[in-house]
């Protein structure tokens, strides 16, 4: 059977260049799948053998197995590891096709009907065409420096960064999921801002041509030179369905002296149905170095899809006096899992970390939060600061709280605090009587727990996140 | 080290007059313990403490048998001054006295010869150990109705005749309903590198009230694990207070199941360590049943190249509503080379709970030495003091006054 398969390959062999559009890439791990994606996107040597070492290092390491959410084992070669966007006769042709639960949603968020169309790939008029949106931000982006494209131009276009920098913060070798995106990632997002500029816009994936389609295996990175600032937003509010049940991306972002990074994400993939059939799993590796003194990362997530969301967007702070931050929202309902949280790893003198996580289970739900702070011996007079609020709606669901704690250094302060507690009967009924519903009354007290988080979401996105929120708890209550 | 434990396991077995019930069941523990050996960094329940690595760097040839054929004598100055109490002495794990002098001999009953078990948490390797090797195994009961008049204080004494060994004792402790029990444990060392075990079993019955207080006070070299399991039913209380400061390497796990309304449990602990000292607190306090309640405060005060972890957790089943539980650590570091490391724990499974922790650590704030040094206190006073004020803060939450005394005592601290 595989000797076939890879008897298909070689016909592919010399169909590459002409007819890749149509191709999908045999089913399984293995060492030809790799070679088909390096050559698919036409990348060089060195990007293949870069992937063939973490797939050399992947027969050695097993998938990990503490975290709280278990799933049913997942079966490697039973995963199509490439396949080129859809066709346009695969894709639904109008939006009458959809789900009516998907468009009720995209009514409540105020999604405007041509976005709908665009975010389940649906043929588009060709009037609105999100091309030429972004035509006219990569000309002013242009301008000052800033390169924004998606990965594999950057291997081809700027393989001097991408070689410097990939794998730098994640490294080959890191842990099972990373390892496996390393071999097999096949688009993603790649940013560099060049020294002492200022990046005039928030960037979106949403605003880069051919996004819709990154697949399972995205991997991004992110690069603030000197004295840069740049915000980054990932993800969309909308639901987004996938086919692809299993998620592991890698996002990796470097700040050198005085830069700055802000990522947020917001994420709502496809959760599952009531009864937690179905549903993505969200496996990602998020990190970010603090590579110069003075520089700052931080991460800011709501998280309200996916079956089991499993990551821990992390700061390493090697720099003197850089700063780290972690502001998450984590909403599960029904039968989703979720396992986040953060690690500060403080390496360089001076620095500061702060952690605020919300999270919030509803229904048969079951959330963690699990995050590390280590002060090492060298960090001296570092601070951390960690709060950690769960809110629980019903005695079906869980929540949980398991952060490390490690201080090596006299001269720092940890401080960690968390709460666990329910909505009161009292504030619900205050609402109420005032007129809400007891959905918009949860959906206020809820954003008002949340607040401290939602503050620090890009203005567009803050508002559409707000909403988000009160969406993901539908359902919930009475 | 496997020869050994087999080499001494069957030696044990020889010497010994064990019922064949026990003997059966000390097998299967001996085969468990083999199979699993001592835990290491791998099991997340000793992430920070490595005991395998920690007994092969302390304890140069350990071996396990130990011939408690002949008598010790009883250094009478280790005796608690000033205080009335009931005794239980062991001298280098042998039992060499038993003294409730203060007591109705009718309320107060003392077994040994009990049929040993075979632990269900399979994870816990040194649990095989201990009833693999446990030479005596003694149930203490307290009768219904009644509360001992003086604390019981268990000796657990060891001399320089005792090297590299393991010892290996288990107790079960039994308070029937409306009883009281307060209970001193003080260990006083003289051996070097020895790894002791001690396997306690608390039943607290309806409205029972236990007061245990473990003091491990002096220098030593000796690497200690204790685990304390105790059951709660309705109405009891259970108060837990350590003094961890003198051995090398203490870990001590306490599981509390509250399975009857209204129980609560308090652990109350302070580590005062220096040298190399590393010391460990592992508490799992299990709220099963409604309107229970559980309160930890760990306070630390490191020196030199010690260090100390805690790890706390709370579980609240989705039963026990109206649970309120609560976790503190705070710990100083004195040291550059100190370490402090915390894994304060929330599993919870109900909507109408309180639950809370809060850790800290840093160092003594300089502003504080600097307001005592501009009064006329040198800087080694306004450091003695900050630091007695940190740890006072836990002895005060000693109910029994008397022990409180005590323990300021030993702790050197003025009232």
């Amino acid at each position: 059977m595989r000797e076939k398969q890879i008897d298909k390959l070689k016909d592919y062999k010399y169909g590459f260049t002409t007819d890749i559009e149509n191709i999908r890439a045999p089913k399984g791990l293995n060492k030809e799948v790799i070679e088909f994606i390096s050559k698919a996107k036409k990348e060089p040597k060195w990007m293949l053998d870069w992937r063939m070492k973490a797939f050399e290092r992947l027969k050695n390491l097993k998938e990990p197995n503490w975290q709280k959410p278990k799933y049913p084992k997942i079966d490697y070669q039973d995963i199509y590891y490439y396949s080129a966007p859809k066709s346009a006769s695969d894709k639904p042709k109008s939006i009458d096709e959809l789900d009516p639960k998907l468009l009720e949603t995209y009514k409540k968020l105020g999604i405007p009907l041509q976005e709908q169309q665009r975010l389940n790939g649906i043929a588009v008029d060709a009037v609105f065409d999100s091309v030429s949106v972004a035509t006219t931000f990569k000309d002013k982006l242009n301008e000052v420096g800033v390169i924004f494209c998606s990965i594999s131009e950057a291997i081809q276009k700027h393989p001097e960064l991408v070689k410097k920098y990939l794998g730098s913060v994640i490294p080959l070798t890191d842990h099972y999921f990373a390892t496996l995106n390393s071999a097999v990632f096949t688009d993603g997002s790649f940013v560099y801002i060049p020294p002492g500029v200022r990046c005039p816009m928030e960037l979106s994936t949403y605003f880069r041509i051919n996004a819709s389609q990154t697949g399972q295996f995205e991997r991004t990175l992110i690069i603030a030179d000197k004295g840069s600032y740049v915000s980054y937003l990932e993800g969309c509010t909308a639901p987004m369905r996938d086919e692809n049940q299993l998620h592991a991306a890698n996002v990796e972002l470097v700040a050198l002296d005085d830069a700055e990074i802000k990522y947020s994400t917001v994420q709502n993939w496809y959760p599952g149905d009531e009864n937690g059939k179905g549903g993505i799993y969200n496996f990602v590796t998020k990190r970010g170095l603090c590579k110069g003194i003075n520089s700052k990362i931080s991460w800011t997530q709501v998280e309200t899809g996916s079956a089991i969301t499993w990551k821990y967007p992390s700061c390493i702070l090697q720099g003197d006096n850089s700063i780290g931050e972690f502001y998450s929202i984590a909403i599960t309902n029904n039968h989703q899992k979720a396992d986040t949280g953060t690690k500060m790893i403080h390496l360089g003198k001076n620095t500061k970390s702060k952690i605020i996580s919300k999270g919030i289970s509803a229904g048969f739900s079951d959330m963690t939060y699990r995050g590390l702070v280590d002060i090492s011996s060298k960090a001296k007079n570092s601070t951390n600061y960690t709060q950690c609020d769960s809110l629980l709606m019903g005695n079906k669901c869980g929540a949980h709280t398991v952060p490390y704690i490690k201080n090596k250094n006299p001269e720092s302060n940890i401080a960690h605090e968390a709460t666990t507690s329910k909505i009161s009967e009292e504030q619900l009924h205050y609402c109420q009587q005032r007129g809400l519903n007891p959905e918009e009354a949860v959906g206020l007290i809820v954003n008002g727990f949340c607040k401290e988080v939602l503050q620090q979401l890009p203005m567009e996105f803050a508002v559409e996140a707000q909403k988000l929120v009160g969406i993901s708890l539908e359902g919930s209550v009475g | 080290m496997e020869e050994q434990l087999k080499i001494d396991f069957e030696k044990l077995l020889e010497k010994s007059n064990f019922s064949k019930k026990n003997i059966e069941i000390k097998r299967k523990n001996f085969n468990n313990f083999i199979e699993k050996g001592f835990p290491n960094k791998r099991e997340e329940n000793w992430k920070f403490s490595d005991l395998n690595q920690i007994i092969s760097k302390n304890i140069k040839n350990l071996s396990f048998y130990n011939d408690l054929s002949k008598p010790n004598k009883i250094d009478q100055s280790t005796f608690i001054d000033g205080l009335e109490h009931n005794k239980l002495v062991f001298v280098n794990g042998r039992i060499e006295k038993i003294e409730f002098d203060y007591e109705e001999k009718n309320n107060i009953e003392i077994l040994d010869d009990l049929v040993l078990e075979i632990p269900n948490n399979v994870n816990n390797s040194l649990l095989f150990l201990n009833n693999a090797f446990v030479s005596k195994f003694f149930k203490l009961i307290i009768k219904k109705n009644y509360s001992l008049k003086k604390p019981l204080v268990i000796y657990n004494i060891t001399n320089k005749d005792l090297v590299s060994k393991s010892i290996n004792l288990k107790f079960d402790i039994l308070l029937e309903e409306n009883s009281s029990l307060k209970l001193i444990e003080f260990s006083n060392d003289k051996s070097t590198t020895n790894f002791i075990n001690i396997n306690y079993n608390f039943d607290v019955k309806k409205n029972s009230i236990l007061k245990n207080y473990k003091i491990d006070n002096n220098p030593n070299s000796n690497i200690k694990y204790y685990f304390n399991n105790i059951n709660q039913d309705t109405n009891s209380v259970s108060e837990i207070f350590l003094l961890s400061s003198g051995s090398e390497f203490i870990k001590n796990e306490i599981n509390c199941d509250l399975n009857g309304k209204y129980a609560s449990a308090f652990v109350n602990g302070v580590f005062l360590l220096n040298g190399s000292k590393h010391h460990e607190i592992k508490t799992n306090i299990n709220h099963l049943v409604e309107n229970t309640k559980s309160y930890q405060l760990i306070k630390s005060v490191l020196e030199d190249e010690s260090k100390a972890v805690y790890q706390g957790k709370i579980f609240v089943d989705s039963k026990a509503q109206k649970t309120d539980g609560y976790q503190l650590s705070k710990a100083i570091l004195l040291n550059d080379n100190t370490e402090f490391n915390a894994k304060p724990e929330l599993e919870i499974y109900a909507d109408d709970v309180k639950c809370s922790h809060g850790s800290s650590s840093g160092s003594l704030n300089e502003d504080s030495i600097f307001y005592l040094m501009s009064r006329g206190l040198n800087y080694k006073e306004a450091k003695k003091l900050l630091i007695n004020g940190f740890l006072l803060d836990v002895v005060e939450k000693i109910t029994d006054s008397e022990i409180k005394n005590l323990i300021k005592n030993i702790m050197s601290l003025k009232q």
